[in-house]
This record gives structure tokens, sequence and C-alpha cells, in this order.
């Protein structure tokens, strides 16, 4: 282990509570995210117990409209929408351009407390009445019938949503002006392009649901009237608000674990992405198709089929940039050489499962199919596949890599690929069986179901809780690992990336010299200081294998 | 903490750290734009919809007040520009007094405002309960405030929306609803650029701002011509609606 | 017909047929790339793993062709499906000239459907054989969904608006139908079923009723059907009094006076909920006037007069206090 690093600069509560380092910032999103993965999850459980009957003894109904609304809310607004961006994007980004920090230290400070204020904020209302409404906060109901703490809760989301504004803004302007000499855009890794993406939806999109959720807290507080149709008002004002911003959102939540994807592969295949500038404009195509979509949730409220035709085109365009990047990824399989280290096993596992999202993503866009399984289990299963076997497994599978840089040792290598294991099966048998409920027709957030529906109900529990054995143990050993796993050095894999050319754990300034940069991305073939066995004839030196001690 | 005008370490020179913060600023804005954008949506769907409440409720806002504030606030987007120009000329005496003229000016368009809420707070134009758009057509000596000329225009005009539209005071109440957001808003981010300002005074006192180093000058200039134009938006939104009769 | 998928519900209306072959072509299509893709996933895996440690891959960038053919295949396909899916819907959003209307009003939780002939039902629908049928629905509160899964048929039903959805039943039995947008509390329980009959038994159904021998037990399932179990809970936790026990007692009313619950006290209670207002409870019980006969009424009655010897619960009995009456 090197002797200083940023861990150990400076001691003390303050060191911390008050830092401007992005890796410790960085380190401070990993324990409040992680802590609100836990509380989203507990709601999870919640309702897979339940529902392993039909008539739900566990809960009350509303004691169960409040686990699956709060889950939800706890989830996309505390755990997926910050999760790579806060914290991989926070730590890497800044060394990945060859930069000493990010452009705004202290407002990416800021952001971490906004985000815990706005988290405690939305917690406390939980315990304090709750939230019944879904995370989708549909009026009516949530502005004048629910009985639910609705208005601090969603002040609590409003108060976080300037977290991402501002990790957005800070993202982008970093990018822009902060790159170290010969770090051209065509030279960055597709970690750094897939948040570039993202933060564009950040800032364009995240300030519309600020106003919606204000108008919205004011309706309920006062009764104003904009979605009340008793006082003149449209729900589906709302709803148009509430998802052009929400569905840029989902996009916000895969975009980045995508950039993951696009790190794991090459490294672990140790081979160039197959069509890297293809994959960085279609980065970027997602990001901008994604604000054309939205009324694709809105299908069925009575709106103007000549909309619905329209919104139904572009949701179709929309998945082919994904699927381009998803044929680029597995080109890049095809002349490689494939290790199986875990991270590569959860590309592997994001490649299947989010292919199986988003290609069930066609189902609902095309309108005559929507009609019968909109709002139904269909949909649910859809988005877990998305959200959990796609951004959570480049969460997982990133957090795995970068793991030996973040605190200088390594996990254990074969306990994390059982857990990997168990989290792709026990994922699998949650959510699959959903579709098919979703076919059956049973519609979403159900506290009762018709009998016929129970088989696949309690299949998809027994999944669950396997899969919380999954997420149970990376908690457990890379938590462990951080101090006790074995040390890592500057370079594992090795990679290409300018990040695994200082050394583990970095220094808080992350350089001592300002690199200069002369190779392209995961350029195996011309990094000698790689020392992998290049074939000569290609241009580079053979380099005969030679194995420092760690 | 940093000195104004001091190299920030993850910076290499001061152009760097220029041109970051003026990006900065930019997407800021841009931000900005999108969040009041949400609340014009909406109030231009509802004025297109229930267009004889949204004219009956803008009619009773003072043209005076309005278009004076507009004026105020045009006019103190002059004097931070000056302020601007003296700090890039490096006039310290002048980037003082124009950045005091700029708050004096805004804390004379807050005055204005204050009148105009106090005065639909007493005729019972605040969305709530007590809302109520024919509140001194009915009331006249609670209103004495509005002179006999304009108190029967506003009773001949009432008389015409309500035939036009039966459930006129709950779609006034959705008039008053986008103004009390979108000025409330807006002088909610004139309350924030006030504060810049008062930070760029106490530093240009101090001597910090001149030809070499202006950025903090410039960028707030950037905000408050920012929050000016919102304002351009929104005085013939709210105010004009119908005014030609 | 039964779908030629498994799990899915029967094909019963003119829709159901098409939203099928679209699923499974959409299904086929899709399983097709994701098998493809799988199977060379796990193809390179395998041929290209890793031989020795210091190996390295080769040297490719990309190639042009392939994208721009891997681009415009599945955009070809995309536009294809969602042509398809378009014109479904299109179909599905413009009702014919000819249909049988039957007007829908959804609330907090419950559905009121009311025949062209002015028949109204409760979490019922009964319609005619291969008529198209024209829904035009409207809701009292929040915003709920009709959905008939064996027709593959769902709508938005949303306050301050009329929405309208068409079908035409092909199949005789009795379909699920459920409220399809989560709308609060009982969201889950706001369903019932459409029964589809052959058009003389339709038109019969629709002009009279059948009685059942015995009122108590019609009045018992007219209790559950009219939805009157939802509040009135017997161990008396709903937001109604329970009626266990209420027949003959005195009940004390929000005004302070107490009044004996007799058969006209019922009736009333039925026909004008909002006359007398039991103490503790608040006056949000719907009025059942043009919905029940007398004949069901007498049922009610009977069957809440069988409740006297039902155990009053502790909390929620309605009943008014020995010494009520003085405040």
């Amino acid at each position: 282990m090197p002797e200083k690093h940023y861990l150990n600069a400076t001691y003390g509560i303050r060191s911390w509570l008050l830092t401007t380092d992005h890796k410790r910032i960085a380190l401070l999103y990993l324990a409040s995210v992680t802590f609100f993965f836990f509380v989203g999850g507990f709601f999870a459980m919640m309702i897979r117990l339940h529902l392993l009957t039909p008539n739900g003894y566990l809960l009350t109904p509303d004691l169960y409209n409040r686990m699956f609304t709060m889950h939800g809310v706890t989830m996309v607004f505390f755990f997926l929408i910050p999760s790579i961006p806060a914290i991989l994007g926070n730590f890497l980004i800044p060394i990945m351009i060859g930069a000493k920090d990010l452009a705004f230290p202290k407002i990416n400070l800021l952001s971490w407390y906004i985000y815990v204020v706005g988290g405690l904020f939305t917690l406390w209302s939980m315990v304090n009445g709750g939230l019944d409404t879904g995370w989708t906060f549909y009026t009516p109901l949530s502005t004048v019938y629910s009985n639910s703490a609705v208005a601090p809760a969603v002040v609590g989301v409003f108060i976080t949503g300037f977290s991402s504004i501002l990790t957005g803004l800070n993202f982008l302007v970093t990018v822009h002006t902060m790159r170290a000499p010969g770090m051209t855009w065509f030279r960055l890794p597709l970690f750094v392009w897939a948040h570039y993406a993202t933060s564009i939806v950040m800032i364009l999109g995240t300030p519309v649901i600020a106003i919606t959720l204000a108008l919205a807290a004011m309706e309920r507080l006062f009764g104003l009237g904009f979605f009340n149709p008793a006082m003149g008002g449209d729900p589906i004002l709302f709803q148009h608000l509430f998802w052009f911003y929400s569905h840029p959102a989902v996009y916000i939540m895969i975009l980045p674990a995508m950039g993951v994807i696009s790190e794991l592969i090459p490294t672990f295949a140790r081979k160039r992405l197959f069509g890297y500038h293809f994959v960085a404009a279609a980065s970027l195509a997602i990001a901008v198709i994604g604000f054309l979509v939205w009324t694709h949730h809105m299908f069925l409220t009575g709106q103007s089929t000549y909309a619905a035709v329209a919104f139904s085109f572009l949701t179709f365009i929309v998945a082919i940039p994904s699927a381009i990047k998803t044929f680029n990824w597995t080109a890049t399989l095809f002349g490689g050489s494939i290790s199986f280290d875990t991270p590569m096993l959860y590309a592997f596992g994001f490649l299947g499962l989010f292919m199986i999202g988003g290609l069930t993503g066609l189902f609902l866009g095309a309108l005559g199919v929507d009609i019968n399984i909109h709002d139904t289990y269909f949909v649910v299963a859809h988005f877990h596949y998305i959200m959990v076997g796609g951004a959570v497994m480049g969460y997982l599978g990133g957090l795995h890599f970068w793991w030996p840089k973040i605190t200088g040792r390594m996990y254990p290598e074969w306990l994390a690929r059982i857990a990997a294991f168990i989290l792709f099966i026990g994922f699998n048998f949650t959510f699959f069986p959903q579709f098919i409920l979703g076919i059956m027709g049973m519609p979403r957030r159900y506290h009762m179901y018709p009998p016929e529906f129970q088989i696949y109900n309690v299949m998809s529990t027994a999944g669950a809780s396997i899969l919380a054995i999954g997420y149970l143990l990376p908690m457990v050993y890379l938590t462990w690992a951080a101090f006790y796993g074995k040390v890592a050095g500057d370079n594992p894999w090795p990679a290409t990336g300018l990040e695994w050319k200082t050394q583990s754990p970095p220094l808080t300034e992350n350089f001592d010299v300002t690199p200069v940069v002369t190779w392209e991305a995961y350029d195996f073939h011309n990094r000698p200081d790689l020392q992998l066995d290049v074939p000569s004839g290609k241009g580079s030196p053979v380099v005969a294998p030679a194995h420092g001690d760690d | 903490m940093h000195r104004t005008g001091a190299l920030f370490g993850q910076f290499k020179t001061l152009e760097q750290q220029k041109d970051t913060a003026t990006l900065g600023m930019w997407i800021f804005l841009v931000t900005e734009v999108m969040f009041f954008g949400g609340i014009m949506l909406a109030y231009t769907i509802n004025r297109h919809t229930y267009f004889h409440a949204f004219a009956m409720g803008s009619n009773t806002l003072s043209l005076l007040l309005g278009g004076g504030n507009t004026v105020v606030l045009l006019f103190s987007s002059f004097t931070m520009a000056m302020a601007v120009w003296s700090a890039q000329t490096s006039r310290k005496g002048l980037i003082t007094l124009f950045l005091s003229l700029t708050i004096l000016l805004g804390f004379v368009f807050f005055g204005v405002k204050y009148v105009e809420y106090a005065q639909k707070f007493h005729h019972h134009l605040v969305p709530g309960k007590n809302f109520d758009i024919s509140y001194c057509v009915n009331n006249p000596s609670k209103c004495e405030d509005i002179d006999a000329a304009d108190m029967a225009k506003e009773r001949e005009e009432l008389e015409v929306a309500a035939k036009a539209d039966p459930d006129l005071n709950a779609h006034a109440q959705l008039y008053y609803s986008a103004y009390f957001g979108m000025t409330g808003l807006h002088a909610l981010h004139m309350v924030i650029g006030a504060g810049l300002l008062f930070w760029l005074l106490r530093e240009s006192v101090a001597g910090r701002f001149n030809a070499e180093w202006n950025n903090p000058v410039d960028i707030v200039g950037l905000y408050w011509h920012f929050v000016d134009i919102v304002w351009i938006y929104l005085f013939p939104l709210l105010y004009l609606i119908d005014r030609h009769k | 017909m039964q779908s030629p998928l498994p799990t899915f519900p029967e094909q019963a209306s003119n829709f159901a047929g098409d939203v099928d072959t679209l699923f499974s072509f959409i299904l086929m299509t899709t399983l097709f790339f994701a098998v493809l893709v799988t199977v060379l996933i796990i193809f390179a895996a395998f041929k290209f793993r890793r031989r020795s440690e210091m190996e390295v891959g080769d040297d490719v960038h990309g190639n042009n062709v392939l994208e721009v053919g891997w681009t415009l295949i599945p955009t070809i396909i995309a536009i294809g499906i969602f042509a398809w899916g378009a014109a479904i819907y299109v179909n599905y959003r413009i009702a014919p000239k000819d249909t049988l209307d039957i007007y829908v009003i959804g609330k907090q939780w419950m559905w009121k459907l009311q025949q062209p002939n002015g028949r109204k039902e409760i979490n019922e629908l009964h319609v005619p054989l291969n008529r198209n049928v024209k829904l035009i629905m409207g809701s009292e509160d929040v915003i709920h969904d009709f959905y008939v899964p064996a027709f593959r048929v769902k709508m938005d039903v949303v306050p301050g608006r009329y929405n309208t959805m068409w079908f035409r039943p092909i199949k005789t039995g009795k379909y699920h139908f459920f409220c399809s947008q989560y709308c609060g509390t009982n969201h889950a329980v706001m369903g019932g079923w459409v029964t589809v009959m052959d058009p003389a038994e339709y038109a019969a159904w629709l002009s009279g009723e059948s009685g059942d021998v015995n009122p108590v037990s019609a009045g018992e399932r007219l209790f559950t059907q009219l939805a009157c179990n939802t509040c009135h809970i017997a161990n008396g936790t709903g937001r109604a009094p329970s009626l266990n026990g209420v027949f003959g007692a005195n009940v004390l009313l929000a005004d302070g006076s107490t009044v004996v619950a007799n058969e006209a006290y019922i009736r009333e209670s039925i026909l004008q909920p909002k006359a007398k207002i039991v103490a503790g409870y608040l006056p949000v019980m719907p009025t059942f006037q043009g919905l029940v006969t007398e004949e069901q009424i007498l049922n009610l009655t009977a069957y809440i007069k069988s409740l006297q010897t039902q155990p009053v619960p502790a909390k929620g009995g309605g009943i008014a206090p020995a010494t009520a009456g003085k405040k």
C-alpha cells in the first residue's frame, strides 16, 4: 500500500464532512446511497412477503400501498439516480480525464448535503404518515384524496433534485474545461461520454420535475387547482409534466451503467471497444431522443390518437441506439482475450438482462399490445429487468472493478463470483414470473389478487429471498475487503484508463504530475507500461511478462 | 477559504478558472429556463382554456405598478452592465456605485411587489379558502383603493366574464395561482440575486475586481440579466391579457 | 377461443386475436435476436477465453458496414412493429357508429354501470354477444381504469372528462374486469365480472330480473354485490358502522338524538343516506336511489335483521349507549 493517499491524508470527522476531495465525497455518497438502498429493499421485502397469499394477510391495504409507494420513491430518487454518477462518476471522472478534481469541488460537497437533507425529509415523512400515492404521484389522488404525508415527501424529493442538477452541472463543465493536455474528446473513456450524456439529461430534465412537485405540493397545501378537475384543472397536465422528467430519468439511471459496461468489456477482453465513435454517439442519441418519448406512459389516458402514434414511433426509435451499443459490446468479445473475473460476470449478466428488459420495452411501445399490458405486472417486470438487471448489475460490476482503486485492496474473487451467480439466479426467479403475471392480466399495485395468480407470486417471492442474499454478500465482503483484502497495486487487471496509472488508493490531488495523453482509449497494443504479450509486427514492442510482488 | 481572484487548486490557470465558472453559470441558467418553463406551460394551457377568467384576473393588476417595475428592472440591468464594464476597466469606485444602484433598484422592485401582494391579500385574491374574484365588486367599501370609474369597469367585466364562464371563481383562482407562483418564484430568484450582489459589493469595496480579474461580476451579471428577462416575459403574460379593450 | 399462447386469458373479443398475433410476432422477433446475441456472446466467451495470463485481444477498431447494418435492420423491424401496433390502436380508439352505449362511472372503490334502457349494475357488466359495445366512462373522484384481460382492452377513467372504449364480445362467458390505475386503498378489490350473453338472453335480462326465494340470502348477496360490505365492516373497523345487532336497537345520531333502527330507518338510510348520520361517522354513504328496487330493499332489510344476533363490536357498532340522549 502506498504511504500517503486520499484516505489517510487527513484525519477526523471534520476532514470528511467538510472535504472537497471528489474521492471522499464519492465515499460519503456511497454510505448514504447504500443506506437508502437497504431502506428501499426493506419495503420490497414487505411487498413480496405480503404477496405470498392472494388475500394479503400480512399488511392492511393502506400499509401495503405505502410499501410499494415508498419502495419506488426510495429506489428511484435516492438510489438509482445518484448511484453510479455520484459514487463512481464523482470518484473517477477527474482522474479519468487527468484533472486534480472536478470543476466545482465545493458545489460537489453541497450536492451531497442537499441529497442527505432531501433524503432525511422524505424519510421523516415516510414514518410520519407514510406515502401511498405510488411514486408517480398522480393527481387528484395525491393532491386531494390521499391521507398520507404527500406534501413533506414531495418537498423531500424536490430538495434532492437539486443534488442531481448540481452533479450534472459539475460533470458537464468538468469534461469541457478540465481535460489534461492530449485528452481529446475521442480519447475519453466511454464512461466519461456516458456521464456527459447523463448530465445533459440531469440538467434539462430535473428542473421540470422540481417545478412539477412544487406545484403539486402547493396544490395540496393551498388547494390551488391546476391538477384538480373539480376546480377546472387537468390531471393529465400533471402526468405530462411528471413524465417529461421521469422518462428521461430512466436514462439517467441506465446510461452510467452502460458507461461502466463499456469499461468492463474492453478491460476483460483486453480489446478495444468495437465501434467507439458509434457507442459515444449512441449515448448522446439516447439522451436527446429520450426527451421525446414521455407520452408513452400515457397511451391510455384518452389523449389524442395522433399524439399516441407519434410518441410510439419515437419510442421505437429510442430503442435503436441501445441496440447499437449491445451489438458493439458483443462484437468487442470476438477476437478478444476474455477472463471471467467478477466485474466481467456482472457485464455478462448486464448484457443478457438488459437485453431482455430492453426488448420487452418493444411490447410496451407497440400501441396495440400496450392496450393489454399497460399497468400490469408486465411493466413492473420490464423496468426491473432494466433497472435491476441492468443498472444495478452495472453498479455492482463497477464497484468491484474499481474497488481496488478506491480502497487499495482486492475483494475475495471466488466469493464475489458466487455472489454474482446468486444474484443472477435470484433476480430471474423474482422477475421473470412477473412477465407471465402481466400477460395473465394481473394489474400493478394490487394488495390482493385473484387466486389463479398465486403460483407466480410465490415463485417471485422465493426468487426475491435469493436476490436479497445476492445483495447482502457484496455489502459484507466489500466492506471486509476495504480493510483486510489483499493489497491490489496500481493496476491489478491491468486496464488502460488514466485512473490505473495512479497509485491505489490515489493521492488527494490524484496526480503529482499532470499527465499528457498520447494514446487512444482501450489501446492495449500501444501500452508497453501494461506489460502484456502484444504480438510483434504490429508496431509495438513485445514485453516479457514480469510479475512484481504486490 | 479562497480569496476572490486567487487560483483554486484544481485549476492550472486563471483563464481556465474563468472559463469554467462562466460555463457553469450558463449551464445553470439553462436549468432555470427549464424550471420556469414548466410553470409557464401550465399557465399557457390554462390561459387558453379559461381565457375569460385569466383576462378578468389580469385586469385587476395595476399596469402602473407592473410597468413601473419593468422599467426598474430594465434599468437595474443597465446598472449591472455598467458595473461589469467598470470592473473590466478597473474603475473601482464605479463598480461599487453601480452595484449599489443595482441593489437599490432591486429593493424598489421588492417594495412595489409588496404593495401589489398586500393589495391582493386585502381584495381576497390570494388562492385558498377566502378567494373571491367578485369580492371588491360586491364590497366596494372594503376596496377603497379602487376608484369609482375603475370599479364600474370591473363590475361590467365581471358580469360579462361570469356569463361566459359559470365557474369563473375557480378558474380565476387558477390565474392567481399562476400569478403568485410565477412572480413568487421570480421574487425568490431576485432575493438570491440581491444576496449575490451584496457579496459582490463587499468584494468590490475590498478592491478585488479589476481588468485582470472580474469574472464574478460578469457571471453574477449573467444571473441578474436572466432574472430580468424572466420578468420581461412575466409582465406581458400576467399583466397584459386582453388590455386592448 | 383459447389463445394459442400459454397463460394468456381466453380470446373473448374482436381485439384479442389481433393483439395476441402482434404479441406473438414481437415475441418471436425479440426471441430470435435475444437468442442470436446470447449464442454469440456464449460462443465468443468460450472461443476467445484467455489462454495465457498476459495475452491481449486483437486490435480492431470497428466495422462501418456492420454498424450500418445493425442500425438499419433493427430500425426497419422496429418501424414495422410500430406500424402494426398503431393500426390496432387506431382501430381501437375510433369506435364504429353502430355501438350499444353503456355508461360507466368509476369511484373509490366501485363501478356503477348503466345499460341503454337505464338498468343499472354495480361491479357487473352484462353485454350481448357479437354486438359492438361502447363504454362511455367518467370518474367521480380520482383516475381509475377499466381493464378486461380476456377482451385485451383497457382505458383510463379520468375525472373531469369522458373517455370511451369499444369492443365486440365474441364468446359467451364470464370474464374478470379490474381497476387498472392505482386509485387508493381498495384499488385491488375494485373489480367485477363482465358477462357476455346470447342476444336473446341479454334482451330478457335487460328487461326483467330473476328472483331468489330466500330474502335473507338474496339480501346477503346484494349486500356484497352493492359493495355495502366494503364500508359496513362487521368488526366495526370500517368507515361506516357495523350492522351487527343494529336492527331494533337505539342508534345515536350526529345531532345528539336517538332513533330506533326499524325497517323505515333502514330503507331511508339506503335511499337518503344523508338524512340521518350516525354519531362519529362522516356523511360519505352514496345513495342507492335508482339502483335498487323495493324488492331488493326488502331483501337487504331481511339480511340486516338477521345480523341482530351477531356480536356487536366494542367500537364501531353505531348503537346508542345505555344513557344516550343526554349531552
